[in-house]
Parts: C-alpha cells; sequence; structure tokens
C-alpha cells in the first residue's frame, strides 16, 4: 500500500514548520511514495519479478530572492534536521535572484476534482503471470518470431504538495503497464519491434492476445528491409512518431527555452507557424488520461490551452520563474503539458497513404536530432515505401531532416485521433523533407 | 566501516542471516546497499539557476534461480523492510533448487581515491567559478547571448552482502563541470557545449585556471557552427577524429557486444564470436582500469574487481561484456561489468571505457584520400537498435571534405549506419588516439551510467550521412 495523505502531510508540514523556524521566509515541499510491481516474461518463460518502494521529498526554501533546493530519500527525522539546516545555509549563500517566487497566491488550485485518476485494483503476480502467458503464447504463434520479451508492471502513487502559503494538496493515481518486444528473423535480417498498453484502470488496457498479435505482426513486418535512394519525398509519420513532433514543438514553446532566448519559436505570439488547418490543445481534464492533473508542480491550477489555433501560435507554457522573467502570469504548465494533442484533420487514414502516388511511411526514428535553438531536425528513421497508397517493402538506415519552420507549415493531419498516450498525434504527412540513404 | 547499520534496527548479523536464509537454494544474489551524496549547482541566464543537494540511501535486494531475477528495493533500511523483501523474492522463487555460487575473485587495486569532491571545494568558490566562467565568455565575444555553465558531484559508497556474510564496498567520487554558450549573428543562432570530468575532485580538472579552456572549446565549436553550411545527404566517405567521436564504437559495437543480449541471441553479433567483424588493424577493448576516469570502476556492483577486457582484437572477435549471471549461463566468466544505476534497479552487462586503439596512419592521410565526404569532430548523442544493428550519432562539429582538403563547416546532422558491417568499412586506423573529456553518460533499459570512450582518428569508407543538401 502507498503511503496516505495523512502520513505525507505530516511529513510536508513538519518540514515547512522547520524551515521557517531557521529563517526561511517562503517554502515549497513534495513528500511523494510510489510503489511498483513487475513481472517480466521472456520466451514463454518467467524471467524477472521486480518491486521498488520509492519515498522522496524535494523541498525548497526561500530568503526573500535567494532559493535553493534539496532532496532526499531518507524521511527520517534526524535525516530531515540535517538536510533542511543544509538547506537554509546553501540559500544564504546562494545570490538573490529577483524572479524567485513562489507562485501567485490568486493562481494557486482552490478545489481539486476527481479525474478518475486512481484503480484501487490490485493484480497479483499470479494474474500477471497469467496476462504475460496469453500475450506470448499469441505473439510466438507467429512462426517468423524467434525471441519475445514482455511485461506487465503496476504502479500506485500518491504524493503532497505543500507550500508556506497555505496550500497542500495532492492525490492517488495508479498504472498498468503490459509491453512486449519481439524478435524476428529471416534469411536476410533480424528485426525487433514492440507493443505497449498503459492505462490509469486495469479494465481498460489491451487485451493480452491482441497485444501479442500487434506486436509480432509489427515486428515481421520490418523483415528484410532495403534501403532506398537520397530524395526529396512526402513522408508519412505514424502515430508513435508524430507525437514525438509534438513534444519538440512544446519543448520549443517552454518558457525557459523563450526566456533564455534558446528558441527557434521564440517572439513567435500570434504568428501563424503551422498550416492554417492545424489546431493543437493541452487538456489537463480529461478523465482517466494519462497526463490528467489538477494543478501543475508549483500548485497552479490547470485549464484547458488552445496552444495552437488555425494555425496561429496562441501560449508559451508558463511557470512561475520564467513568467515573472516574461512579465506573464504563470498557466500552470511548470514541469511542461498535461495531455497534448494535434485536433484532428479533415481526411482519412487511407486518403492520406493515397494523396501521393509514392511516399515513405515512417514507423521509427533513432537518435537525438531535434534542435530546438535552430530548429533543425535530423533522425535515422526506418518505414515502409508506399506506392499508390499501399505498403510495398520495409526500409531502413535512412535518415530524415529538414528544418520544424518548414515542416510545420507543410503539415496534412488525418482524422484517426485516438487517446493511448498523454501525447497524441493523428497520422501526419510532412511534404518537402530529405531522404538520405544510398 | 559504513554507516548502513548505525541508525537503524538493522543489525548486520540480522541483515546477514536474512540474506543467506533467502538465497539458500538461489544460484546466486545480494544484498546491495548504497549511500549516496550530490550536488548541482548550475549558472544561467546571468544568474545562480540552481543550488541543489540530495542524499539518497537505500537497498536492492536480488536473488537469482536459474534465469529467473527477482529484485526488490527499498529506501528504509530497517529489519522489517529487508523481511519484507525477503518474502518478495522467496515467493517468486519458490521452486529454487540451485546451488549458491560463493566464487568472487578479490583484487586490492584501486582506481581512485576515497574522497566526497562535494566537501573539498565551498559553494562560494564554485559559485565564483561560475560567474567568472560567464563574465569571461560575454566578454570574450560579442555575440554571446546565452551561457549556461554547471557543476554536478557525487559520492557514492556502496556496500554489498553475499549469502555467508561476504562483503565488498567501494567510494566512488564523480564530477562533471560544463559549459553551455550560444551565439547569435544576424539573427543566427548557434550553440557549442563543452566539458570535462572523472572520479577525482573539482580541483583537479580545474587547476591553473583550466575554466577557461573549457569556456574557449565551446566558444570555438559555436563559432564554427555559426559559418556552417547545410550538410549533404547520402552515402559518402567519414573521417572521424580522435577522442569523444568514439561513441560511434560505443553505439555500433559496444551494445551489441553486452552478455544479456547475447545470451537471449537479440544482438546482431550472438553468433559471430571467433569471426573477423572488423577491418585488419581494429582492436577494441573495455577497459575499466584507467586511473580516475569517468567510466573506471574498483569493483562492479556485483563486486567483481574491474578489468581490462578485450571485445575485439586484430578484426576478431573476442569477448563479450559480462556479469555474474550472464556469465553463468553463458558458461564463461564475469568481466566485472555488472552496473546499474543505483540501488532502485538491476544489474546489467555494462560498458565501462570503450575504446579503439592506434594504428599506424595519420589523419592527414586520411582527409588527403577523400574526394568527397566529411570530417566529423565533435558528436551529440547516439542511439542504437541492436537487433537490426543500425545505429546514428549526431554531429555537432563537422566539416565537408573536397578533393583532400578540409572545407566549410556543415550543420548538424545525423550519421546512419549498420553495425556489424560498419568496423569492416574502416579502412586507415591513426596513431593518435585519445581519451574523451570526461562527460559521457550511457543510457540501458532506463538506467543511465557514467562512461568513457576513446579512439584515433579513423576512416570509414561508407556512411550515410542525413543531411538536407542532395
Amino acid at each position: 500500500m502507498v503511503k496516505d495523505q495523512e502520513y505525507l502531510s505530516q511529513k510536508a508540514s513538519y518540514c515547512l514548520d522547520q524551515a521557517k523556524k531557521l529563517g526561511a521566509t517562503d517554502i515549497s515541499v513534495l513528500v511523494s511514495n510510489s510503489i511498483s510491481e513487475t513481472v517480466n516474461f521472456r520466451n514463454q518463460k518467467l524471467d524477472e519479478s521486480n518491486r521498488s518502494d520509492n519515498l522522496a521529498i524535494g523541498i525548497t526554501t526561500y530568503i526573500d530572492k535567494k532559493k535553493s533546493s534539496i532532496s532526499s530519500s531518507n524521511l527520517l527525522k534526524e535525516n530531515l534536521d540535517i538536510l533542511i539546516e543544509k538547506c537554509i545555509e546553501t540559500t544564504k549563500n546562494t545570490p538573490e535572484d529577483e524572479f524567485n517566487s513562489l507562485p501567485n497566491k490568486e493562481l494557486l488550485a482552490k478545489e481539486v476534482k476527481d479525474l478518475n485518476l486512481f484503480d484501487d485494483t490490485n493484480i497479483k503476480n499470479e494474474d500477471k503471470i497469467n496476462y504475460l502467458k496469453r500475450l506470448e503464447a499469441s505473439a510466438s504463434s507467429n512462426k517468423k518470431i524467434v525471441n519475445t520479451e514482455s511485461s506487465f508492471t503496476q504502479d500506485k502513487s500518491n504524493f503532497i504538495l505543500a507550500n508556506s502559503d497555505g496550500f497542500c494538496e495532492g492525490y492517488k493515481d495508479s498504472s498498468f503497464i503490459a509491453s512486449s518486444v519481439t524478435v524476428a528473423k529471416d534469411d536476410k535480417s533480424m528485426e525487433r519491434d514492440y507493443e505497449y498498453t498503459n492505462k490509469c484502470h486495469l479494465k481498460d488496457i489491451k487485451d493480452a492476445e491482441e497485444l501479442g498479435k500487434l506486436a509480432a505482426e509489427q515486428t515481421v513486418r520490418k523483415l528484410s528491409p532495403q534501403k532506398i535512394g537520397s530524395e526529396k519525398i512526402s513522408l508519412i509519420f505514424d502515430k508513435r512518431i508524430a507525437k514525438g513532433i509534438l513534444n519538440t514543438f512544446a519543448e520549443a514553446i517552454s518558457s525557459s527555452a523563450i526566456s533564455r532566448g534558446t528558441s527557434f519559436l521564440k517572439d513567435k505570439i500570434n504568428q501563424k507557424i503551422f498550416s492554417d488547418n492545424v489546431n493543437i490543445f493541452d487538456k489537463p481534464d480529461i478523465l482517466k488520461g494519462l497526463g490528467s492533473r489538477c494543478f501543475d508542480s508549483e500548485g497552479v491550477k490547470t485549464n484547458t490551452l488552445k496552444l495552437v489555433d488555425k494555425g496561429e501560435l496562441k501560449h508559451y507554457l508558463i511557470d512561475t520563474y520564467n513568467g515573472n522573467k516574461l512579465n506573464l502570469k504563470s498557466n500552470g504548465r511548470c514541469g511542461g503539458t498535461s495531455n497534448l494533442y494535434f485536433e484532428n484533420g479533415n481526411i482519412s487514414y487511407k486518403n492520406l497513404l493515397n494523396s501521393n502516388s509514392k511516399c515513405l511511411y515512417i514507423t521509427e526514428t533513432i537518435g537525438h536530432g531535434s534542435n530546438i535553438v535552430t530548429g533543425d531536425y535530423s533522425v535515422g528513421a526506418a518505414g515502409f515505401f508506399v506506392e499508390n497508397g499501399e505498403f510495398k517493402y520495409p526500409i531502413n538506415e535512412i535518415t530524415i531532416a529538414g528544418n520544424f519552420k518548414d515542416m510545420f507549415q507543410n503539415i496534412t493531419l488525418a482524422n484517426d485521433l485516438e487517446f493511448e498516450y498523454s501525447t497524441n498525434s493523428p497520422t501526419m504527412m510532412i511534404e518537402g523533407m530529405v531522404v538520405a540513404g544510398k | 566501516m559504513s554507516s548502513f547499520f548505525k541508525k537503524s534496527d538493522l543489525t548486520r548479523s540480522d541483515a546477514e542471516s536474512i540474506i543467506s536464509d533467502t538465497l539458500k537454494k538461489c544460484d546466486d544474489g545480494e544484498l546491495y546497499l548504497e549511500d549516496s551524496k550530490s550536488e548541482s549547482i548550475l549558472l544561467d541566464d546571468n544568474k545562480i539557476k540552481k543550488s541543489s543537494y540530495s542524499s539518497d540511501l537505500g537497498f536492492g535486494f536480488r536473488a537469482i534461480s536459474d534465469e529467473i531475477v527477482a529484485y526488490s528495493h527499498s529506501n528504509e533500511i530497517s529489519k522489517n523492510s529487508l523481511k519484507q523483501s525477503s518474502e518478495n523474492l522467496k515467493s517468486t522463487l519458490k521452486s529454487a533448487k540451485g546451488i549458491y555460487n560463493h566464487s568472487i575473485p578479490k583484487s586490492n587495486k584501486k582506481y581512485y581515491e576515497n574522497i566526497n569532491p562535494i566537501d573539498q571545494k565551498t559553494l562560494n568558490e564554485k559559485i565564483e567559478i561560475l560567474n567568472k566562467v560567464n563574465k569571461y565568455l560575454r566578454t570574450k565575444d560579442n555575440n554571446v547571448k546565452q551561457v549556461t555553465a554547471n557543476f554536478l558531484g557525487e559520492q557514492k559508497s556502496v556496500e554489498i552482502i553475499r549469502s555467508g556474510g561476504e562483503t565488498l564496498t567501494d567510494i566512488r567520487p564523480l564530477v562533471r563541470f560544463n559549459v553551455s554558450v550560444m551565439l547569435e549573428k544576424n539573427g543566427r543562432k548557434e550553440t557549442g557545449v563543452y566539458g570535462i570530468g572523472g572520479r577525482n575532485s573539482y580541483e583537479s580538472y580545474l587547476k591553473q585556471d583550466n575554466w577557461k579552456n573549457v569556456c574557449d572549446e565551446a566558444l570555438r565549436i559555436a563559432s564554427v557552427n555559426l559559418e556552417s553550411k547545410p550538410a549533404p545527404a547520402g552515402e559518402m566517405k567519414v573521417v572521424l577524429g580522435p577522442g569523444w567521436p568514439a561513441i560511434l564504437i560505443h553505439e555500433a559495437v559496444g551494445h551489441g557486444l553486452e552478455g544479456d543480449f547475447n545470451r537471449k541471441k537479440t544482438s546482431a553479433f550472438h553468433n559471430l564470436m571467433g569471426q573477423k567483424v572488423a577491418s585488419e588493424g581494429v582492436t577494441i577493448v573495455d577497459d575499466g582500469t584507467i586511473d580516475n576516469r569517468r567510466g573506471s570502476l574498483t569493483i562492479d556492483d556485483e563486486g567483481t574487481p574491474t578489468e581490462k577486457t578485450v571485445l575485439i582484437e586484430n578484426g576478431v572477435l573476442k569477448n563479450f561484456m559480462q556479469d555474474r549471471l550472464n556469465a553463468r549461463l553463458m558458461k564463461t566468466r564475469s568481466t566485472g561489468s555488472g552496473r546499474r544505476e543505483n540501488y532502485r534497479h538491476i544489474v546489467l552487462p555494462r560498458m565501462r571505457n570503450t575504446m579503439m586503439l592506434n594504428g599506424i596512419h595519420t589523419q592527414e592521410e586520411m582527409i588527403k584520400s577523400v574526394n568527397k565526404g566529411i570530417f566529423a569532430v565533435s558528436f551529440g548523442g547516439g542511439q542504437v537498435d541492436i537487433t537490426s544493428g543500425k545505429f546514428v550519432f549526431n554531429c555537432t562539429e563537422a566539416y565537408e571534405i573536397i578533393n583532400g582538403k578540409i572545407g566549410s563547416p556543415i550543420k548538424g546532422a545525423t550519421l546512419i549506419g549498420d553495425g556489424p558491417s560498419i568496423l569492416k568499412q574502416v579502412s586507415m586506423v591513426g596513431n593518435d588516439m585519445m581519451l574523451d573529456p570526461g562527460i559521457g553518460t550511457c543510457g540501458k533499459a532506463g538506467q543511465g551510467v557514467p562512461v568513457g570512450v576513446a579512439q584515433p582518428s579513423i576512416l570509414i569508407n561508407k556512411m550515410t550521412v542525413g543531411g538536407t543538401k542532395l
């Protein structure tokens, strides 16, 4: 059982009191506990079981405009006393920063809505094992699959965020995650792919057989890949890749990148950065949403933001410190986005595939090739060659490159959005990018 | 010696009897105790943005029966908590009937001192250096628009208690100093990053105002990038500079030679032992024994003394990197490569300092031999798919080569290649081997561990460069 609210609140208020006594003018404390239990299978046999119990505390103390923080996993009183003293000492010795402050009291969350993020069910190891048996039997029934590794994790966590302005809130959440990584082999090649499911509630996860079948199919279809020539060609990004492009966009509009001047989207508010039909939302109050939350990591209430409206950038993602610096109010995005998504486009998946006589369908990218200072993008990729709407053969060992400024203007979205992750995108086409191969 | 049993109701003899009882029918396993202290001091945007300190204490209890690993960890060091973990392990390994392997090699060699780098310099001294860095860079070049600099320091004490009470300990210091600078000229922005570090005191890296050299290097890279042109796209010859570009070796072949992937036959190398996997003249070792290096270890996280493991000798695959579990199952010995990020994670076979040794050629010869290609001097990160063998890395400083001469700098581009075949494409190995400056962190299965790399300049006959210029 994860520690209850009362235990966590007690620890938080002890730290608040202690830091106040030692001279802190403002304080914030985060206390959390998470218990995670995982069972791993390999080739239809038990491979590993893992239980982790993590307690953690983070304390930030302010003395006027000076600030410092400590963190620890040891919540015993004598350890906390030593750490708080050290934190205050460090704070005194850290130079002032005029933008340091707790969030504006008016912006703090007043109520904590129940977003149905916690499922009390406790799935026993035997049941995890049964699920994994069915999953791996299904994946292995595909003759080309030579190796399977699967896992089932149950995660339960609880936290309390408290500050010296009287804020003290927290809530439990849970996740149930099953995943399968499969390896397929033929004469010419060996390939790996995966599928997973992650839900707040146990009953919402994908069926084991279905998950195994999907992982196997996605792996087998990659066998015997070809390398293609270098050319400019339309790219279609599978949903699991398209969401990565959305995450890079979020990174580039974070108030820290904006205030430091290290983003290619600085000073672009109210400007058209995407094609006309692109709308982007960040919606924190989706019931059972993987990114759902009532307030951000400073306690500021999070409302839905339409970040991009008909291609125009409308908001940055603002926290208190960088808000102070930019002279903007926090919009509850300390710690990033919640449930971020592109609104559906108005073309079907099938029509998107058919919109060019030939294109590449990208299912995988590799490497960290996004530069948010310049907008340059260059990553390794694998996928399929598509001709007249049909998948012809797998491709591998190519790179795709462009600059986000141009890529964003050339996006076409399909109408197949689903909420599988915390960041979600429909299938996406980008025209005008360069593929390097042979 | 250590403080693990001081402030708890758990005595050493209690712990020993719980460990021996839990592991009695297991093939292997241990209690791993860890006490770490770390600090991070960051200057950014003209201000000290962060001064933070962290202390972490916990244990990880592992039991292994045949191929099955049961693991349980907690940050509460108490009798109750250890007993609960023991119950968890026993319930997973109900049918265990192994014989515990007590043998573990011993060594007295140490590759770093028992120091706590955090306490060896005061906060004010560290802040003063960061402020000097900021002022120095902003004065040196008017185009400097942003400076970020930071100190990261830690001391990690580990204690490994095996069944029967055998105990192995290590105290590991680690520091890092980084500078990142952004330039803006005619509306164009580019960054340059450089850092240094290792298992030693801050002072050993910063003496004689060495921070200035770090600043100069970051500024030089940013200035080069400010003049860069779009990178070419397609297959061409690539000359890699010495030192840090060896992350190519780390990604392309290092991961594929880790024992777990080969036992599970998911690595593209699993059936190539004893075979020629690289050109003649290519020798690659993974070495944990270099004094004070970021990837060095006195003992690994299972207690095995570190060593210098020959992976590829003159082109032929000689050894995989092994932890105890994979070594036992593959009927070989541990190479002291069992590592974990911290007590929250299970041990995996990992790299330490992965190095390609010197050959006979000069960098000049390599450049001269290339009609059209690129010269890559520095990289950001890399990544590999060990099954398909495809790997990438991102250039952060590179130039085009035209008709045997180094030309204009080119924009950051990803290079992609095929691990098992890339080393056969190496046509010249240089005589200028260099260690990296001590900044690498390797990620695997969600665990980051400090590593090092080294290589001389090398010429690769064919790689795909992911530029935008066709």
